[in-house]
């Protein structure tokens, strides 16, 4: 038996003709764990070593393909999904304009897993502490000689026998490799710690300072501190002394058109709106959620003036009273805007379109609570034809 | 001068053997620095004080100190943006495009011509960075989940970029690495002292040049340049986009893409061979980047010059062809307008001048070499520059249209770029090998096995 700290012997030679030769007949004689080392990658060493072609590339598919996948899947949640918004006209889900991006990340995810697989999977490395370093061999290698080992864990290893076979290569040298003392685990060591330690502790307290005071300081400040007029700040500049500008006189914001008989407890018809919505199945959705939300508490869900508020706020009277259902659609609109004695204005909440569509869902409310003999009839109809589809 | 182009010159000249090629490459390494090395160092070191001035001013007080100003928003900064991202094509294209095409010259260049990918890289990745005015803010470029809810547009070419030039960053830096351990792991084993043996064992990650390994280097070779060719043509098709997505007359052209890619192969080259004249001069290397190198360059220089030659005047049919007046407007103002001065050169220089390589000799004499390098250096930067501003100062509206003039701080910042650039490169001759010695050493004669030696005998 061998000495157990031997690794292998080694053998040099000088041509790349001879070490191709030299590959052929080590794998001819039978040994598996043996390697050469050579300073660049000699052609048709493989073939004389009888390795299997690299897997390398399944890294690189399999890799490429995950950067791709993920990339359109990111870019369609994001842009679709998350936080849809139309851009130049594009549709949400826009592929031509996504294209670049996830050739850009197929790239990157395949290009750095090929070359970190390589390293550590492949290779193993780092490893700078394996015993052909700082050896003669490795050298010589290193510079311009083509050298042979043969480790001794191989099956057919024996010293002489090896130092024989090699002997028979005409090689120019020969050297028995051992492994160096282990080197004591150096992660552990109190000095690598405190490393570790100053450089958490440098990178937590750059990271604070830079986010919440650096950026608050001259000159990272000056977005926040310009010359313009700020809302609710005082002013020099006006004679009246704020920053603020009231509109002109007679201004009227969109949608806000002023209603001619706010105020007025009994308006004269004349005064009353004309209803300019028509009665859709989307105006009345919009309708029965206004009212449901603002009506409802006190008018009850279908207006039969059965509050919910048990007596904290007086019961309205019915809608489905005589006087409720002659009212023109104008003047519950005028309800509505003003209010009637005891129940508020509702104008602040409701705008323009939401108040007509609850007016018109009122109407609704009332055709279904006193429905004629014919709507009944119809109603029927209309449930049968659902049913059959 | 007697040279046969029947027969491809072999790659390595002088008949050097491996060991000489090692000693060659490694002596600037083994070597103090000299005295010429420190006052080039602090000429290039000067230039990247005064971008750095420039730059802390223009933080500090704002952009405000540029030129740019309605309606000419994009000036210099995005003018160096696009020249330095072109220079750093030629790395790439040497590296992987020549790597695929089996092309053997590359090897004595690729290394050196990698590290300028990088570090025009570099140089590019500031403008961007910089223009947006407040670049403690760029963070907002990534899409990273944040309190407002909000993502990056994944449909904006601008956002492309990024995307594109950080990708291209970190690859042409893993290519780069990956061509450099086997030689960190020679260097390991030459170097005797006990600091630099620590720092090449450190990079070279334990390699021991095993066959083993070598087969599956070889195909991570492979396939990174086979993924660095198309990264490298989509970079400057995306930078093009910049520009073509936008529907500005002068931008808005299909044309773009293959005409910023061929710009960009040709500046790099231009800027390569500018450099390599002086790195084979100073540093022994005539050998290794031998004259049929430099020749080889200078083909691709001419081929490239002629092909931008071809969209400038497709550029001009096109407006004319496409009868869109606001086209036809920008290319005549282009030409005889308030820039023409900017125009002609950019034409003269990229177009004119490179012609001289048609004559042999010339593509042989480094002092021709050199000056016409220089030029289409100067040309191409004027080429980004006729793009950007010209077809900006004249907005739709007579009533804004203005005429933009560069500050002194734009070209402050400018020569700051040019002085990181080459103050890196100086740091790099010196401290790491400026020619690939294993593949080199590859491919130097007799290094690879004869047909009749090795296998079929044995
Ligand atoms: C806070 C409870 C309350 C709410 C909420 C409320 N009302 Fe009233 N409503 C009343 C009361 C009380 C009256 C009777 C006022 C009076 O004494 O004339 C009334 C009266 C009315 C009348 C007049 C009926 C009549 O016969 O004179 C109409 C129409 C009406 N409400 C519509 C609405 C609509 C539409 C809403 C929803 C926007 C609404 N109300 C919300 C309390 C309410």
């Amino acid at each position: 038996m061998h000495n157990k700290n031997l690794f292998g012997v080694s053998a040099l030679f000088d041509s790349p003709d001879k070490i191709i030769s030299v590959a052929k007949k080590t794998t001819d004689a039978g040994y598996k764990k043996f390697d050469i080392n050579t300073p660049y990658p000699v052609h048709g060493m493989e073939k004389a070593m009888k390795l299997k072609p690299s897997k390398l590339g399944f890294i690189t598919l399999v890799f490429g393909l995950t950067g791709s996948f993920i990339a359109l899947l990111f870019m369609y949640w994001t842009m679709s999904v998350d936080y849809p918004m139309i851009i130049s006209g594009k549709p949400f889900f826009a592929l031509p304009a996504f294209i670049p991006v996830t050739f850009e990340v197929t790239v990157l995810l395949a290009t750095l897993a090929t070359v970190i697989g390589m390293i550590t999977f492949f290779f193993k490395f780092p490893e700078n502490h394996h015993p052909l370093h700082d050896t003669n061999y490795m050298k010589q290698v290193s510079k311009d000689k083509f050298g042979l080992v043969i480790e001794s864990a191989d099956k057919n290893f024996e010293l002489e026998k090896v130092k024989e076979f090699l002997q028979s290569l005409n090689p120019i040298a020969i050297e028995e490799i051992y492994y160096q003392e282990k080197a004591n685990n150096s992660l552990l060591e109190p000095r690598f710690l405190t490393l570790l330690f100053a450089i958490a502790l440098v990178t937590s307290g750059t990271t604070y300072f830079v986010l919440n005071k650096l950026l608050y300081m001259t000159p990272f400040d000056w977005m926040s501190t310009q010359l313009k007029l700020n809302p609710q700040k005082p002013s020099d500049l006006f004679s009246d002394g704020y920053g603020m500008r009231s509109p002109v006189k007679g201004t009227v914001a969109q949608g806000f058109m002023p209603y001619l008989a706010k105020g007025n407890p009994n308006p004269n018809s004349n005064d009353l709106l004309e209803n300019p919505y028509l009665i859709t199945e989307e105006n009345i959705k919009l309708g029965k959620s206004k009212y449901l939300t603002f009506c409802s508490p006190c008018h009850g869900n279908f207006g039969d003036g059965d509050s919910r508020l048990r007596g904290q706020f007086p019961n309205p009277p019915s809608l489905h009273s005589k006087r409720a259902q002659d009212f023109k659609d104008g003047m519950i609109y005028h309800v509505i805007v003003n209010g009637q004695n005891s129940m508020p204005s509702y104008a602040p909440y409701l705008n323009h379109e939401e108040r007509w569509s609850v007016v018109n869902y009122i109407r609704v409310l009332q055709r279904a609570k006193n429905a004629s003999e014919s709507d009944i009839q119809f109603a029927k109809k209309e449930n049968v034809k659902n049913a059959s589809n | 001068m007697n040279i046969d182009y029947s027969q491809e010159a072999p790659a390595v000249a002088g008949r050097l053997t491996l060991a000489e090629i090692e000693e060659l490459v490694a002596k600037p390494l083994d070597t103090r620095p000299d005295k010429k090395y420190f006052i080039a160092l602090s000429i290039s070191g000067s230039a990247l004080m005064i971008g750095a001035i420039c730059l802390a001013l223009s933080f500090y007080y704002g952009l405000g100190l540029w030129g740019n100003n309605q309606p000419i928003g994009w000036a210099f900064d995005i003018v160096n943006f696009v020249f330095w991202v072109g220079i750093g094509h030629a790395g790439t294209l040497i590296s992987a495009i020549l790597f695929l095409l089996r092309q053997k010259w590359r090897t004595g260049i690729a290394r050196f011509a990698e590290a300028m990918t990088i570090f025009a890289v570099m140089c590019a990745g500031i403008f961007p960075a910089i223009h947006t005015g407040r670049p403690w803010l760029d963070g907002y470029l990534l899409p990273y989940p944040n309190q407002h809810s909000l993502w990056v547009n994944f449909t904006s070419p601008l956002l492309w970029d990024v995307f594109a030039v950080s990708t291209y960053f970190t690859v042409s830096l893993v290519f780069w690495y990956i061509g450099l351990i086997p030689d960190f792991a020679t260097l390991r084993d030459r170097t005797s002292s006990k600091i630099k043996k620590t720092i090449y064992s450190l990079f070279s990650l334990g390699w021991r040049h095993s066959s083993r390994h070598w087969q599956h280097y070889e195909k991570s070779y492979m396939l990174l340049a086979g993924f660095a060719t198309p990264l490298v043509l989509s970079v400057h098709t995306i930078v093009s986009f910049d520009f073509a997505v936008s529907i500005l007359p002068g931008w808005h052209t299909t044309i773009f893409p293959p005409y910023f890619v061929a710009g960009a192969i040709f500046s790099g080259f231009a800027m390569v061979v500018t450099v390599l004249v002086f790195v084979r001069k100073i540093f022994d290397l005539e050998n290794i980047i031998t004259m049929d190198h430099l020749e080889k360059m200078n083909k691709v220089i001419l081929a490239t010059g002629m092909m931008v030659g071809y969209a400038y005047g497709m550029e001009f049919f096109i407006a004319w062809y496409s009868g869109v007046q606001a086209e036809q407007f920008v290319f005549v103002n282009r030409a005889f307008g308030p820039y023409a001065w900017a125009y002609w050169i950019m034409v003269s220089c990229n177009v004119i001048f490179p012609q001289l390589f048609w004559v042999k000799k010339f593509r042989r004499s480094i002092p021709v070499m050199m000056v016409v390098v220089i030029l289409v250096n100067v040309g191409m930067w004027f080429e980004r520059f006729v793009i950007t501003v010209t077809s900006l100062h004249r907005d739709f509206l007579p009533s804004s249209w203005a005429y933009y003039t560069p500050t002194l701080y734009d070209f402050g910042i400018l020569i700051g770029s040019f002085g990181l650039f080459f103050t890196l490169v100086i740091l790099f001759t010196k401290s790491l090998p400026v020619v690939s010695i294993s593949e080199v050493k590859a491919v130097a004669e007799g290094a690879q096995p004869s047909h009749h030696g090795g296998v079929v005998n044995a």
